[in-house]
């Protein structure tokens, strides 16, 4: 792309004659893409503390064999609420809330292309996320999150109908999400930024939208199904009427396979563009990232199977899945080696920000290598439901999605608020997150192997010693947020004023004040380079602020 | 499902390099409606599967009637030409137009719907007589709400239709909406029609 | 000293491939293997273990490095060197996952096929696994089998239960809430615990009374959902004599984690007497007309039945008698 002149907007750092901030607007029904990009950040962040208290629930009852902690009926309640509310509640809304807050700005829009839908679509998260948690009075689901008939028409109706009326409600705000994702990086560039032009944050953004937007109607036509079951009576899933259970489960990872590739897919973007900016690199491949979105983005619609190996699900089919399934390592390498690539020769600062990113890259890898092994259809067969399919997936979600969020969280952090966060800290959360969740997950594997299986409350004694570490990890979990939630607080009220760009980046965002202003850009942006130009910056961009912040 | 223009108009006002927003509200409807489509994609694949595997479905099914449901199917597929003909005359600044055609397109809706409960009525079987019965009911009633809501649309339009210049050859984002909406639901029941019925 | 790339590069991988094999073959993650399926599934892991620890290596390796070898120097404020690409190097990361993942593909649908995955009841397919046990005199007889069990798998959720030829013992195998309950076809016996035959080839007929259940044999490396309204075939061949734990692995609702059970594997002698003993006794009290109330050979998981408090509310709800045992058992036979 040709070298423009750099429009600055504002890169002198916001000194005090910023407007007070008015606090309220938070809790209204704002139009503005930023002030909805924070509810959401912080509204999820909320339920995720919800979440990891039902996690540090059922830890509590694994840390014996016997089941002594809680009921085994509450204990599938706590479990099913616990993946509930850490995918729908926490990781699908969060990364909604990076894309809300960064792809206006990356992309030199004033806004989103549907300013009010995108309120309506916040504004169903809260309701839903407390109508979950008001179905502790009546008794709660209790058929796991994937809440497979016949079990979930047998237990309690009431509990069971909040889950489903819930999900439905966050269903529905993730599609209008992915509306305005979709039309908003389609059709809101700026003239002069192509396709080619884009973060690959926008890329990922743009499959994610997709995906939610193909995938997330049909959990909705289950749930319909479903819930018809549950309260009429009708027999779609029950075979004593003649319906199959089957059905419900093909629909259900129709959606749910898909889903893990929307809550991962920001992320890799997130880590896209982290990772050049504090290793003051080029991005490595851009082309290849970019398009390995897309490509994961249609892989994710036809794999959705390898959940159900177990459950007779036709042969030949299962061979399809399963090579389906392993071909997303592919693209998914891709991005992996590029992120090495990038850092390799590069002048990397290991601050918070690059520490859970590589910590990201880390953590995923082994995820998705046990995700491989488990799309083996001889092995998931001895695996499937154990321990072992516990530990990949929060090896995904935890090490991969949670990481890469924390990591965005310290890079635009000064950004969002204005401020920096202290650095002592964040690294301090850093070390004990990461000890933390490998002492809690990386034993499971072996759990699994050896044949624990997942949700029961009971379990052989002979495995007393390795859940006994993994509960103690979650108490180093546990505490690993203390300083994150004391550094968050502290520093957006008194930590250190941020310049508009400290970590000396190139994208857009970084062109205007910290916080932006309403509309955030005074006259239209015009790209100074190529978002990943380090190493070839034009003159005007070498003379940046000084990356120290500047104290009040 | 109106945006705020003023946003845009702000901009306008102050962008030097100025370039018209291009409005994306069709767009976003668009985007709507494959959403929409992927749930009844998603109903119309589980009662494929359940007619190939579920054991409650194998074997004769119900024969249903055909005349009546037929007869809606022609009232409703011709019923998107007769709207089609309000959305042409508005743009040439006809509300009058726009007001007869979307009128006979609301009567049109309202008889397909008559039609389809007095269908109901008439049938021998209940909603959870069988799973045929209960997926035929779930799949036009599902189908039926989105008629209403169709309906909606429509007497809406008429509803603004009544203050002069609310919709001219220039600005017409409603009635393209509500037309764009009912086709929606046009080629669903044929979809549907097609598998409920013949198939 | 001066050592060129290539070397280093050379001792590297050399380095990576030795580790590699290493531990993917002494692993110690799994429990024993007691079925011939074990083993060829313990194969496929161990080579997937030796894939693992060399991607492990290598990536957590590169992070490593580059997080120590690159740092920024304090004060340095001017960016790295501008890279954007290299395309033989993308071919190259490209590739060789590729390949890796076909070959993984190739290789588990081999061994899929083997421990008879594609068709449980088609004995011909894999007389690799079988050639030691089955015999030759039976094999002859199990055509019609094999037809019978052609049509059931095409026709998915149709499936019935199916008798297999005599070379292969043939259970018939229902989960409710919270137990199991084997029926060995051709005789009277219906029991909680599994008994088998070492040696021999067992085929079960899974399904399901109430809700989905899933019988698992960790130390078969088995597992197959039960069903409610189908019959699902699944074919084991277990080697090792000895009590394994045998698992419901599909939540099932409050007790899901004590519906737990055994499997015997005994010598084939003992087996039979087992049976036999087992049948005199059904017999026995299916003449007795108080054995209604008397649900004590009814197989129950002797564990579960210590546990009263646990289950007392369910067992009444479901109504274990005999009377319901033999509508079962009936049922199955037809
Ligand atoms: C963020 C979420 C996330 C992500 C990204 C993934 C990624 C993957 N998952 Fe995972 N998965 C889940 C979340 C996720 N999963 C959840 C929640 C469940 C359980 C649901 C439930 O039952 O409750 C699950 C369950 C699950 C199963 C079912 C297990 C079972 O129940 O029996 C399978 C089986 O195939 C699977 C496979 C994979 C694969 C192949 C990937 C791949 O995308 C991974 C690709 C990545 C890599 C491979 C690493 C990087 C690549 C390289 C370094 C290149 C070289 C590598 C090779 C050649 C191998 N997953
Ligand atoms: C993004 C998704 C995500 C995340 C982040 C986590 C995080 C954690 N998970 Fe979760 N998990 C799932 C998604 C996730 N999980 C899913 C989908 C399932 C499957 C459910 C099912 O089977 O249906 C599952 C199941 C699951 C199980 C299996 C249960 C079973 O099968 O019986 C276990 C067991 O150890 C577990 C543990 C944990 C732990 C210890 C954490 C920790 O990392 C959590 C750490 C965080 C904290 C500890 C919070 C700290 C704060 C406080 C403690 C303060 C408390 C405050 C208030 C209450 C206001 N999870
Ligand atoms: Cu039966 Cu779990
Ligand atoms: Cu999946």
């Amino acid at each position: 792309m040709t070298t423009l002149t750099q429009i600055s907007n504002d890169t002198t750092p916001s000194g005090g004659d910023r407007p007070k901030p008015e606090w309220r607007k938070y809790f209204g029904f704002s139009h503005d893409h930023k002030v909805i990009g924070i509810q959401y950040l912080v509204t999820s962040f909320f339920f995720y503390l919800i979440g990891g208290g039902l996690a540090a629930a059922v830890r509590t009852e694994l840390a014996t064999p016997a089941s002594d902690f809680v009921s085994p009926e509450l204990y599938n309640s706590l479990f099913t609420l616990h993946g509930t509310v850490m995918i729908f509640l926490w990781i699908v809304p969060s990364t909604a809330g990076f894309i809300n807050y960064l792809v206006p700005l990356m992309i030199g829009a004033r806004d989103m292309a549907f300013p009010r839908l995108n309120a309506v679509a916040f504004w169903m998260l809260p309701p839903s996320g407390l109508l979950l948690m008001s179905s502790f009075f009546v008794g709660p689901a209790s058929a796991g999150w994937t809440s497979y008939p016949p079990l979930s028409t047998m237990g309690p109706v009431a509990g069971e109908l909040i889950w489903i009326l819930s999900v439905l409600l966050l269903g529905t705000s993730s599609i209008l999400g992915a509306i305005n994702f979709i039309v908003t990086i389609w059709k809101m560039r700026v003239p002069q930024m192509g396709w080619n032009d884009m973060p690959l944050f926008c890329w990922a953004s743009l499959a994610t939208g997709i995906l939610a937007l193909v995938s997330t109607p049909v959990l909705a036509g289950a749930l319909i199904l479903l819930s018809f079951d549950l309260v009429v009576g009708t027999s779609f899933f029950n075979p004593t009427g003649g319906g199959d259970p089957i059905v419900y489960q093909h629909m259900f990872w129709f959606y749910s396979h898909p889903a893990v590739y929307i809550m991962i897919l920001p992320v890799f973007g997130m880590i896209s563009d982290i990772i050049p900016v504090h290793s003051r690199k080029a991005i490595f491949g851009y082309r290849a990232i970019a398009y390995s979105s897309i490509a994961i983005c249609f892989l994710g619609l036809i794999v959705w199977a390898h959940h159900m190996f177990t459950s007779g699900t036709p042969p030949w089919l299962r061979m399809f899945f399963m090579f389906a399934t392993m071909v997303i390592a592919v693209p998914t390498g891709i991005k992996v080696f590029s992120w090495v690539a990038t850092m390799w020769g590069g002048k990397i600062q290991l601050n918070s920000a690059m520490l859970f990113a590589m910590g990201f890259v880390s953590m995923f890898v082994i995820g998705g290598i046990s995700g491989v092994m488990l799309a083996a259809v001889p092995f998931d067969i001895h695996v499937h439901d154990t321990y072992f399919v516990v530990a990949h997936f929060h090896y995904v979600l935890f090490g991969g999605s949670v990481f890469g969020l924390y990591s965005g969280m310290y890079h635009w952090f000064p950004k969002i608020t204005g401020r920096m966060l202290n650095e002592k800290l964040g690294k301090i959360h850093f070390a004990l997150n990461f000890i933390g969740f490998n002492l809690t997950f990386l034993p499971m594997h072996k759990l699994g192997l050896d044949g624990m299986n997942r949700r029961i409350a009971e379990y052989d004694p002979k495995y007393a010693t390795i859940n006994m570490i993994c509960s103690i990890g979650t108490l180093l979990l546990a505490v690993s947020t203390v300083p994150f939630l004391i550094n968050a607080v502290r520093s957006w009220f008194w930590g250190d004023r941020a310049p508009a760009n400290p970590w000396n980046g190139l994208t857009l965002e970084w062109t205007v004040s910290s916080p932006p202003p309403v509309e955030n850009f005074a006259v239209d942006p015009i790209p100074a380079c190529h978002p990943y130009a380090y190493g070839k910056r034009p003159a005007s961009m070498v003379t940046s602020p000084p990356p120290t912040p500047i104290s009040t | 499902m109106t945006t705020t223009t003023s946003t845009h108009l702000t901009t306008e006002t102050i962008t030097e390099h100025h370039h018209p927003h291009p409005d994306h509200r069709i767009l976003g409807l668009y985007m709507f409606l494959i959403a929409e489509g992927m749930i009844f994609v998603g109903l119309f694949v589980a009662y494929f599967t359940f007619r190939a595997v579920a054991p409650g479905m194998q074997g004769e099914l119900p024969k249903l009637e055909l005349m009546l449901p037929g007869i809606n199917t022609i009232i409703l597929v011709s019923s998107s030409f007769v709207m089609n003909r309000g959305q042409l005359a508005i743009k040439k600044n006809d509300t009058k137009g726009l007001q007869f055609w979307f009128g006979l397109t609301a009567l049109m809706g309202a008889t397909f719907l008559a039609g389809q409960l007095y269908e109901y009525f008439h049938l021998e079987f209940g909603l959870k007589s069988s799973l045929f019965a209960s997926t035929f009911y779930v799949l036009t009633g599902f189908h039926g709400l989105h008629v209403c809501f169709g309906l909606i649309l429509t007497l809406a339009v008429l509803w603004r239709s009544r203050s002069a210049d609310h919709y001219n050859e220039h600005s017409h984002f409603g009635v393209e909406a509500a037309e764009i909406y009912w086709h929606f639901v046009d080629v669903i029941w044929i979809v549907l029609f097609i598998l409920l019925y013949l198939f | 000293m001066n050592v060129p790339s290539q070397v280093i590069t050379l001792l590297f991988g050399i380095g990576l491939t030795l580790v590699s094999l290493w531990y993917g073959y002494n692993h110690h993650l799994l429990p024993i293997a007691a079925s011939k399926e074990a083993v060829l599934i313990d194969e496929l892991f161990n080579v997937m273990m030796v894939i693992s620890t060399g991607i492990f290596v290598l990536v957590q390796g590169a992070i490593l490095f580059v997080a120590f070898r690159y740092q920024r120097e304090e004060g340095d404020e001017t960016d790295a060197k501008y890279i954007h690409g290299n395309i033989p190097l993308e071919i190259v990361w490209t590739a060789i996952p590729s390949v890796i993942v076909l070959a993984l593909s190739l290789y588990s649908f081999d061994v899929y096929e083997q421990i008879g995955g594609l068709n449980p009841m088609d004995h011909s397919s894999h007389q690799g696994v079988r050639q030691e046990i089955s015999n030759k005199k039976q094999k002859m007889q199990s055509n019609g089998v094999q037809e019978a069990a052609v049509m059931n798998a095409e026709m998915p959720g149709m499936a019935m239960p199916l008798a297999a030829d005599d070379s292969a013992v043939t259970i018939n195998v229902s989960g409710m809430q919270f137990a199991w309950l084997f029926n060995y076809v051709g005789t009277e016996v219906t029991t909680g615990e599994l008994h088998l035959p070492v040696g021999r080839d067992i085929i079960l007929n899974l399904t399901a009374m109430d809700v989905l259940h899933a019988f698992w044999v960790p130390e078969f490396r088995i597992k197959q959902d039960a069903v409610p309204g189908r019959t699902i075939p699944i074919r084991i061949s277990p080697t090792v004599e000895g009590t394994y734990p045998l698992i419901c692995a599909e939540l099932c609702g409050a007790y899901h984690g004590v519906m737990r059970s055994q499997v015997i594997v005994q010598s084939e002698r003992d087996y039979n007497a087992w049976l036999s003993e087992q049948a005199v006794a059904m017999k026995e009290q299916n003449q007795d007309a108080d054995s209604k109330n008397s649900v004590s050979t009814v197989a129950l998981y002797p564990e579960l039945l210590s546990d009263t408090e646990y289950l007392a509310p369910y067992a009444k709800k479901l109504g274990v008698t005999v009377d319901h045992l033999q509508a079962i058992q009936a049922q199955q036979q037809s």
